[in-house]
């Protein structure tokens, strides 16, 4: 793989980019939610004034180095897994840094941050945060076991571990995604991604109803800042990879956000219309329903 | 006024004790030793509340004011009575998201505290416990008649009847309970106020700390809490 | 209910009973045969159910008056039992092993009244006060007002309205003021 020094500009642009289009997007969900239910809703720049705002506080309590630490390895895990996927296809611009075996770095990424949360949740002493960060621990971990399996499943299809060679591989008609090609692994990997948006059924983690907030318990200010900013670019960076795995990639912007906004869709969706599953339940979920799925996907193929 | 007998007198010698865990004592480690802890000053950070300038340019300084008024996190502390006329809010009938206004479940990350009706003694206790562990700038708002001069509890052993020894408050919004409409106009009056850059109700508790700290403790008998809960 | 009091004349000391209404009668017994009583009210008569365990503050008697209410759910029949009690020193037989609910309304007598109930668990745990080193605040020389007077800064400027009056002036503001009767 080649590096020059002005792919760092345009990798910073991608990122400007995506956040700004997450934020907007969270937005314009949450109205249609509320549109849904009767409401006006929040304006559509709402997060952009939660942001200014929560940088704008003036005192901060301290934890610790690991507490400081959670939110930026959340968020080097929110950018690490956009910036090692490539956004548009066959653009130069915005290629990133997308190299042969990234497949498996995206994998790693993908848990990285959670970790790095629940590291810095736990410095914070918090009751509550030790709660959600356990039950959002287990969840993840059976969460991420079908996304493998389906991973596993197309590398046997495409034999290769690069996604931009992946994207390549479905261009040319609608019937090459891998949706098409591949259904089961496509099953178990949708059956992972619902699982991993922290929406409902799989938001006891983060509910308010449940336990205060869960890990970002004693998360404030700029450190709160940091976070949301992770909120808005981390689902949209597994979005992405998703969207070149499985549903042909994107090769313009326009192309981008409609499908991201269709992929983020069937999340909401989904969550609208489910009540909330318990951690154990949400775990024999994944087993029964995610695993067998990806199994089977390995051996059809 | 009602009648009241004039040679009631109350008792104000007999003291409180401390809860036991929360006493200085000797205790001994695990591990064989003897070692002297003071609980209090041992678990907690005893420094007071800092006062917290204002951004260094006044542009900043509106700018960050606008941002907060336009996203106003409220903790969802129902502290009295008018913590009913606080949920329809949240309803598609008022819907106060319009105004940027959020529930928050912890005081961390809230920036209005709303103390909605009677305030007993015991809920202060926990009310400044929470508001001590918001971050700056926050606020305060009183809501109904009790926190303004006692209201229909005026006669009560067991209610304050001035808000403001206690607490630092931004804005009162009278009634019995105000109806959600009037809280909305009261939510409207509170931007107008932190947008002009008046609502510095945390400095102000910063700067007259001991004041206030005499007066929640003449009524809290069983303080055992750290003086200022970081 | 007549026939039940008359049952219980027999063995009892009662007093005259005071029939409320059909299904309430409030009669009053004497504190060392309370214990007996509420036994056989609740094996024998079927008088399963404490409704509540209060107290009445008898000032100028010097006594406190503990009521027990209890109920038959079958038969639909409510029967209280008021015991009188000296108020200096006010203690009261613990029931909780007959009913457990009556331990916490026993706590309750002991902190609002000061009525104690030896032997019932966790009585002296604070109930709903807390850090409260006062008299008991139920009992009637307690005198709110004036404690509250003393503990809570006032407002200056507070007005009280007659609601009739006001009405009055705002929906006919020009008719004269009645002259008083």
């Amino acid at each position: 793989m080649s590096f020059e020094w002005i792919q760092i500009a345009w990798a910073l642009l991608t990122l400007f980019i995506v956040i700004n289009y997450g934020l907007i997007m969270t937005a314009v969900i949450q109205k249609i939610g509320a549109r849904v239910g009767g409401r006006y809703g929040i304006p559509v720049w709402q997060n952009y004034i939660d942001l200014i705002k929560n940088f704008s506080l003036r005192s901060k309590i301290h934890h610790g180095v690991m507490f400081y630490l959670g939110p930026v390895f959340r968020l080097t895990g929110g950018i690490g897994l956009l910036l090692f996927v490539p956004t548009i296809y066959g653009s130069v611009m915005h290629q990133n840094f997308s190299y042969s075996g990234d497949l498996i770095l995206a994998l790693y990424f993908v848990f990285f941050g959670t970790l790095g949360m629940a590291l810095g949740a736990g410095e914070s002493g918090h009751p509550h945060a030790a709660i959600g960060v356990s039950r959002g621990l287990s969840q993840v971990t059976m969460a991420e076991l079908p996304l493998a399996l389906a991973v596993y499943s197309m590398t046997l299809q495409y034999g290769t571990l690069n996604i931009t060679d992946i994207v390549a591989a479905q261009q040319g008609s609608i019937f090459n995604w891998t949706l098409f090609t591949n259904p089961l692994a496509t099953t178990a990997a949708m059956i992972a991604f619902v699982g991993t948006m922290m929406r409902s059924p799989f938001d006891v983690v983060l509910a308010p109803q449940e336990i205060p907030i869960g890990p970002p318990t004693e998360y404030h200010s700029a450190y709160l800042a940091l976070m949301q900013t992770n909120r808005v670019l981390y689902p949209i960076a597994k979005t992405v990879i998703f969207m070149n795995l499985f549903f042909g990639g994107a090769t313009n912007w326009f192309e981008f956000a409609i499908k991201i906004f269709a992929l983020y869709m069937v999340s909401v969706v989904v969550g609208v219309v489910h009540p909330r599953f318990r951690v154990e339940q949400s775990i024999g979920f994944f087993l029964k329903w995610g695993l067998p799925v990806g199994v089977l996907s390995i051996l059809v193929v | 006024m009602k009648h009241f007998d004039p040679t009631f007198k109350k008792d104000t010698e007999k003291e409180f004790p401390l809860r036991e865990e929360m006493r200085p004592r000797t205790v001994e480690t695990p591990d064989g030793q003897t070692i002297e802890i003071e609980p209090l000053k041992d678990y907690f950070c005893e420094a007071p509340p800092k006062v917290h300038p204002k951004a260094y340019s006044k542009i900043v300084e509106d700018f960050y004011n606008w941002a907060r008024a336009e996203s106003l996190w409220i903790l969802g502390f129902g502290t009295g009575c008018g913590a009913i006329e606080m949920r329809p809010l949240m309803t598609p009938r008022f819907d106060a998201y319009r105004w940027g206004i959020q529930w928050r479940p912890t005081p961390r990350q809230s920036n209005l505290l709303m103390i909605s009706g009677y305030l007993s003694i015991k809920t202060l206790k926990r009310a400044i416990r929470a508001y001590e562990q918001m971050q700056q700038p926050k606020y305060v708002v009183g809501l109904g008649s009790c926190t303004i001069n006692g209201g229909m509890y005026w006669d009560s052993y067991n209610t304050i009847k001035r808000l403001d020894d206690y607490l630092p408050v931004d804005m009162y919004i009278a009634g019995c309970m105000p109806r959600p409409e009037a809280l909305l106009a009261g939510f409207v009056a509170l931007k107008k106020i932190i947008k002009a850059g008046k609502a510095e109700g945390a400095n102000l508790y910063a700067e007259n700390f001991a004041q206030y700290k005499a007066n929640q403790k003449a009524v809290i008998k069983d303080w055992d809490m750290p003086d200022y809960s970081w | 209910m007549k026939d039940l009091i008359a049952k219980l004349k027999k063995h009892y000391k009662l007093t005259e009973p005071d029939y409320r209404r059909a299904d309430l009668t409030f009669v009053t017994a004497q504190k060392d045969e309370l214990r007996s009583l509420l036994i056989a009210l609740r094996d024998i008569e079927g008088f399963t159910h404490l409704v509540l365990l209060t107290a009445v503050d008898w000032l100028e008697e010097g006594l406190f008056q503990l009521t027990y209410m209890l109920n038959n759910r079958a038969a639909n029949r409510t029967l209280a039992l008021r015991v009188m009690i000296p108020r200096a020193n006010a203690v009261g037989d613990t029931i909780h092993d007959l009913w457990p609910t009556a331990e916490t309304y026993q706590r309750e007598l002991r902190e609002m009244f000061g009525i104690d109930f030896p032997g019932s668990p966790r009585v002296n745990d604070e109930f709903i006060l807390e850090g409260w080193t006062d008299m008991p605040p139920y009992r009637r020389d307690f005198d709110s007002l004036a404690y509250s007077l003393q503990t809570y800064r006032e407002r200056p400027g507070r007005v009280t309205h007659d609601p009739r009056e006001h009405m009055k002036k705002a929906l006919y503001p020009d008719q004269k003021p009645e002259a008083a009767k």
